[in-house]
């Protein structure tokens, strides 16, 4: 039975963020921005969880994708080296509709750099004039910077702490933004729910058409479970195969973070026993 | 094992040994033989363990419940059966003592006798019209065809004499086969004794479909169906898992630019129902596909091992009544819930599950509220299922389906408490393939339309199982699969 991928090239971007490139062909071949994949760090006890695809090579057949480690899935995943197989599935999803709307302001926090690259790249060559606004904690967590820095036709930094860039939070500049005349004609923010609900909220008085991407908890991710679901409008949809981009404005933000912690109990402790038996078999490799 | 599976199988050697002595036997003396008794877990061990609920016949007991078969002429039992197995004449071989021989004659027509032996509904199927349950006045006293088709698929395999299908030479033609449950697995069977190649795509990590991420653990054991793929593996059918096609590779690209000469689609079941009631997305509400699939193919049962978690229930309610109800029942029993309630509209004559899961849910303390229907999910203030809002119904006159209509009584509504809600009301048709391939004729519920040869709107195209059925059973797409499989054989000839 055929069915794992190869790492072939791991970088530490940060303390807590890794990035990857994988052996995938077909997946490099197709994904197109906005998609994701489910990954496993292995097939006995690994979890599924949904990673955005940063970045693809449909020439060397290899897909990029950048965590950081929040949870004992991520922290396993961070362990596995060049050379080690792992399981990703995809491209899952429905790719960012891409247009040339004029102007559009990109939004990342953190992780949520990595995938809004893809689609700011793609605006960009599809003929819009693109602002990135590139928030973090701190100068740490900022990643991909020049790559959107060479896509950007404006680039806006700012950190919670100060660090680098302006010390704000991402809606500030782009409250200032949308008080241009004429306003953006389309924002695209992902990153912390927390940060697209308030990107949300900023543009929502402006009518700034805001896309915000999901990233809830998935099991299958292919349109069987419903563990993915989310109101929007009103109405049930699946972030697995309705999304994973919604309208920002229509989204039922509540509810969508409060699912986000169903298992927050459970995840803290298998973080923590995560990092207990690392550290053991740390201490056990240095005692032989 | 228990004093009283003990007690069951010495009655059957003795009964066995006394009917021997007596010669030929008559039909009158057949119908006096009762029924066997399958010998489970004692319902009070079982409910704390994953382990296989029923432990299957000895030698004797099957041997004796062959015996009650009438070898009637125009073998209605077979009738009954969706893939045609030779019936009379399988239990003729056991009577006989010849498993082997019996196990032989049952894999004429199925590969999967360990896996349809647990999970058919018999009593609806075989069983429905055997003479023997019709002279006794009941169905549940007809011949226990389906623990008979289990008892010789377990022998052959205990004794490590599975025998691996003859496959013919290759022909160079080659068929994909989309997804790896029952419907697929029996397709790529039957393509591939005929000497075709085949790939078959499977979107897990793990083949089997509904038979892995579904059927619990303590009703069909993984290990058999591990068993079972292996078998195809050494018939040369390869597995690409982790390959959503639609996704991953287009549908047609397969035909197109792969080479493959046919495809068939069993994708099986879609998105979760769910009642449309309020609450509906608090904290703590599950779709039974979700609740199983986390206990199920992601093992959230070991704790401490599985990455995956699993919500701590302590008062858990199920709406519906088929047989994924009463697995979602009696997994969240086994993962530690202290009261488990079955919520359903109509009464137990109407339930659709398999009525030996049912009898075992209740054995194990399953409550069943019957009657009775939520109309809205309580949350707590951090968002989490509190309590249901239930009403009362009462049965009123039959419906286009043929049961008796439940009518809500007014004002009949309680509030129960809750901290946990799974939904088993079935599902929608999985939109995937559909959206992917939008040259694909569906039908107004997404379902995939197929003409009495399983073939779709798409040239060399079959489909197969739920994603043409809706929610049915393993059986009925294992049905599906082995008609699409004798189509594709005929246009690769």
């Amino acid at each position: 039975m055929h069915g794992t991928h190869r790492i072939v090239k791991k970088s530490r971007l940060s303390e807590e963020v890794f990035r990857i490139e994988v052996e995938a062909p077909l997946i490099a071949r197709e994904r197109k921005a906005g998609q994701f994949v489910i990954v496993q760090y292995d097939d006995e006890y690994s979890e599924r969880i949904p990673l955005t695809i940063a970045d693809a090579d449909p020439e060397r057949g290899t897909v990029t994708l950048i965590f950081q480690t929040v949870g004992a899935t991520t922290h396993r995943l961070a362990l596995k080296n060049p050379g080690d197989e792992i399981i990703i599935l995809g491209p899952l999803g429905n790719p960012t509709h891409i247009e040339k709307h004029g102007w559009a302001v990109c939004v990342g926090g953190g992780i949520g750099l990595a995938p809004l690259h893809p689609i700011a790249k793609a605006l960009k060559e599809a003929g819009n004039r693109v602002t990135v606004i590139s928030g973090a904690r701190t100068r740490d967590l900022l990643i991909m910077q020049e790559e959107l820095s060479a896509i950007a036709d404006e680039h806006i930094v700012v950190t919670d702490d100060g660090s680098f860039g302006r010390k704000a939070l991402v809606t500030e500049p782009l409250k200032e933004l949308c008080q241009r005349v004429p306003p953006p004609d389309i924002v695209v923010a992902i990153g912390p729910p927390i940060m697209m609900k308030f990107c949300a909220e900023t543009t929502r008085p402006f009518g700034v058409h805001t896309l915000v991407s999901l990233n809830t908890i998935m099991i299958d991710g292919t349109g069987m479970c419903g563990g993915c679901r989310v109101a929007v409008d009103g109405k049930v949809k699946f972030v697995c195969v309705d999304g994973p981009e919604f309208d920002g404005h229509k989204v039922d933000w509540e509810g969508m973070m409060s699912r986000l912690s169903a298992y927050k109990d459970q995840e803290k402790e298998a973080h923590e026993r995560c990092h207990l038996e690392l550290q053991l078999e740390a201490l056990r490799e240095s005692a032989q | 094992m228990s004093h009283r599976e003990e007690g069951i199988m010495d009655t059957a050697e003795l009964e066995l040994a006394r009917l021997r002595s007596a010669g030929t036997l008559t039909p009158k003396m057949r119908l006096q033989i009762p029924p066997q008794e399958m010998p489970c877990q004692d319902e009070h061990v079982r409910r704390g363990n994953m382990q296989e609920v029923a432990l299957g016949y000895s030698p004797a007991q099957a041997m004796l419940e062959a015996e009650r078969c009438l070898q009637c002429k125009n073998a209605p039992c077979i009738a009954g059966c969706p893939v045609r197995i030779d019936i009379p004449a399988f239990i003729q071989k056991v009577k006989e003592g010849d498993f082997l021989g019996a196990a032989k004659i049952i894999k004429q027509t199925n590969l999967l006798p360990s896996i349809c032996g647990r999970v058919c509904p018999q009593e609806k199927q075989c069983q429905l019209p055997c003479t023997v349950g019709k002279a006794l006045g009941s169905v549940e006293k007809a011949v226990q065809i389906g623990r008979l088709e289990r008892f010789v698929a377990d022998y052959e395999r205990a004794q490590g004499a599975v025998d691996v299908p003859h496959v013919a030479p290759s022909t160079g033609h080659r068929v994909a086969v989309v997804g790896a449950g029952p419907a697929g697995l029996t397709c790529a069977v039957d393509v591939r004794r005929e000497g075709h190649q085949v790939t078959i795509f499977e979107a897990f990590h793990k083949p089997g479909g509904v038979m892995v991420y579904g059927i619990p653990e303590f009703r069909l054991p993984k290990a058999l169906v591990a068993a079972e793929a292996r078998v195809l593996e050494s018939m040369g059918v390869e597995f690409e898992l982790n390959f959503l096609v639609g996704r991953t590779r287009p549908l047609l690209s397969l035909i197109k630019e792969d080479g493959y000469d046919a495809v068939f689609i069993g994708t099986g079941a879609g998105l979760p129902k769910f009642m449309d009631i309020p609450g509906e997305n608090l904290v703590g509400v599950f779709s039974a596909n979700e609740y199983l699939t986390r206990a199920n193919l992601m093992k959230a049962y070991e704790r401490g091992k599985a990455g995956t978690p699993i919500y701590p229930s302590r008062r858990v309610a199920v709406l519906g009544g088929g047989n994924v109800a009463m697995d979602a029942a009696r997994m969240a029993l086994r993962l530690g819930a202290e009261e488990v309630r079955v919520l359903y509209r109509r009464t137990r004559e109407e339930m659709p599950a398999r009525a030996e899961e049912v009898v075992h849910a209740m054995e194990e303390g399953i409550i069943f509220d019957f009657l009775k229907s939520p109309t809205r999910v309580l949350g707590d203030d951090r968002g989490r299922v509190a309590a249901l809002e239930v009403l009362s119904y009462e049965l009123g006159e039959p419906d286009e389906s043929g049961r008796r209509r439940p009518i809500p009584i007014r004002g009949s509504e309680v509030v129960i408490p809750f901290d946990t809600v799974i939904v088993a009301i079935g599902n929608e048709s999985n939109p995937l393939i559909s959206r992917t391939t939008p040259e694909l004729q569906v039908d107004r519920h997404g379902h995939i339309i197929v003409d009495e040869k399983q073939k779709t709107s798409l040239d060399r195209v079959y489909a197969g199982g739920d994603i043409v059925l809706g929610a049915a059973t393993v059986i009925l797409a294992m049905g599906e699969g082995r008609r699409a499989a004798a189509a594709i054989n005929e246009i690769l000839q």
